[in-house]
């Protein structure tokens, strides 16, 4: 057993395709899939083409390049620039263009080269600062619940070993606040229609169920947490009409083998020690309350932009650019005037055509159907 | 970016990790008494949770019935 390829036998998938579509029973219903790693699961192994044409799959805002705003991309560039100073960042965020114009890059990758780093984890950064005591090691702290923790010990190692060269550049968002954000009417922009969410494998492994709880509670949306192998999400669909078709409204957990209600209380201590809420801004839904994740006071002198005081430029988005409608899924990529034309996988105008994980991505890469 | 794979814990000082033959370091100061033998999943070098492989083995067992076109177990019908 892997317990990976396991979860992908297509026999299986098929069967578990008709079950969903008799469940359904010529009704339409949408869920929302939030996380990014689920959405270019469900392309990458062809669940669309299996799936039933009533079951309208909506894609959320849980791709962190796609939601981290334009003036942070703009800040590690700013920073890329500072003499003496390296920059570590996981590879995704390479791609993503800023709005900086002029002689300077515009995304990190023109710079990789020279003092910006891809790195697979904090520890890689963290050796880097070690091994390079002159100079000042930044690592952009981008990503959700999963990714937190990480950085969070990767802080606490830095305090620990006296490290005074290592920072992180915070934009950690966190996932339930911006769902409640979906299913609220805020102002003038109207909830999403949408009737179940199938919440993150790994961010869920992290915090359990008991943060969702409030959407099946106060909103009556059905919720369940699915792994990401595509046996799971299918299991995990089957699981979310079921509640749907029977009227109820709960968190239950497909992922099973891996999260548990309760999460992983030590990850979640970690993230505690280090980290406290803060108001986040996210890409193309504007600030959500209580949604990111800065530094406690204890541990500010690892905060990059404190250090540097790089100052964080008012966010331009590109001109008719929809990613801002694509993350909170009201607009799908075929919609979008720019998709496929001026907008491809090489070149990128938005966030979510430069992430794998994007839903412009996945639509442009595995030839987006129109469902 | 929130992917992980599940490993096999191979060794413990320091830890290393196995999938499909190939090894790497592993960091689990997130997760209580680890031992070798136990699948973890691993985020960005950390193992951030156990797999229970009994569960695991239900839950495909679970799937092969969902997927069969005999009735299902479940308690609801569609």
């Amino acid at each position: 057993m892997r317990y990976m390829t396991e979860f992908r036998d297509k026999e299986l998938a098929r069967g578990m395709a008709q079950r969903i579509s008799s469940l359904l029973n010529g009704r339409y219903y949408t869920i929302m899939e939030v996380c990014g790693t689920h959405t270019m699961n469900i392309f990458r192994y062809g669940l669309k083409e299996i799936l039933p044409a009533n079951l309208r799959l909506l894609s959320g805002p849980g791709c962190p390049v796609c939601v981290t705003p334009t003036s942070y991309i703009d800040q590690a560039i700013t920073l890329a620039h500072v003499p003496g100073v390296i920059i570590c960042t996981f590879g995704d965020m390479l791609k993503v263009p800023g709005s900086i114009t002029g002689d300077t890059a515009n995304s990190l990758e023109r710079l990789v080269l020279g003092n910006v780093k891809v790195v697979y984890s904090t520890a890689d950064a963290l050796s880097m600062a070690e091994a390079n005591p002159d100079k000042k090691v930044v690592f952009l702290g981008v990503g959700f619940e999963t990714t937190a923790p990480t950085i969070a010990a990767s802080v606490l190692e830095a305090d620990r070993k006296g490290l005074g060269n290592y920072f992180v550049l915070c934009a950690h968002k966190t996932m339930p606040q911006v769902m409640r954000s979906l299913v609220e009417d805020v102002g003038a922009r109207r909830a999403v229609p949408l009737q179940g969410f199938i919440c993150p494998a790994h961010v869920s492994t992290i915090i359990g169920s008991r943060p969702y709880e409030f959407l099946a509670g106060e909103f009556g949306i059905p919720c369940v947490i699915a792994g990401f192998e595509p046996l799971d999400i299918l299991h995990g669909i089957h699981l979310l009409l079921g509640q749907i078709v029977r009227g109820e409204a709960r968190v239950e957990i497909q992922y099973s083998r891996v999260a548990r209600p309760e999460g992983n209380p030590r990850a979640q201590a970690v993230i505690k020690e280090v980290f406290e809420p803060c108001d986040a801004e996210w890409r193309g839904i504007g600030v959500v309350p209580m949604s990111g994740l800065g530094l406690r006071s204890r541990y500010r002198r690892f905060d990059a932009a404190l250090h540097f005081s790089v100052p964080a430029p008012k966010t331009r988005e590109p001109k008719g650019c929809l990613c801002g409608d694509m993350l909170r899924g009201v607009k799908t990529p075929p919609d979008c005037p720019l998709f496929g034309g001026t907008c491809t996988p090489s070149h990128p105008v938005g966030p979510c055509m430069v992430s794998s994980e994007g839903t412009c991505a996945a639509w442009f890469k595995y030839q987006g159907e129109n469902k | 970016m929130c992917l992980g794979v599940p490993m096999k814990v191979v060794e413990l000082d320091p830890p290393v990790g196995e999938l499909g033959g190939l090894r790497c370091k592993i960091n689990l100061s997130l997760l209580d008494s680890v031992s070798v033998g136990d699948y973890v999943i691993v985020h960005a070098g950390y193992a951030i949770e156990r797999l229970d492989e009994k569960v695991a083995r239900k839950t495909l067992q679970f799937m092969s019935t969902l997927s069969s076109p005999t009735p299902d177990t479940t308690g609801f019908k569609p």
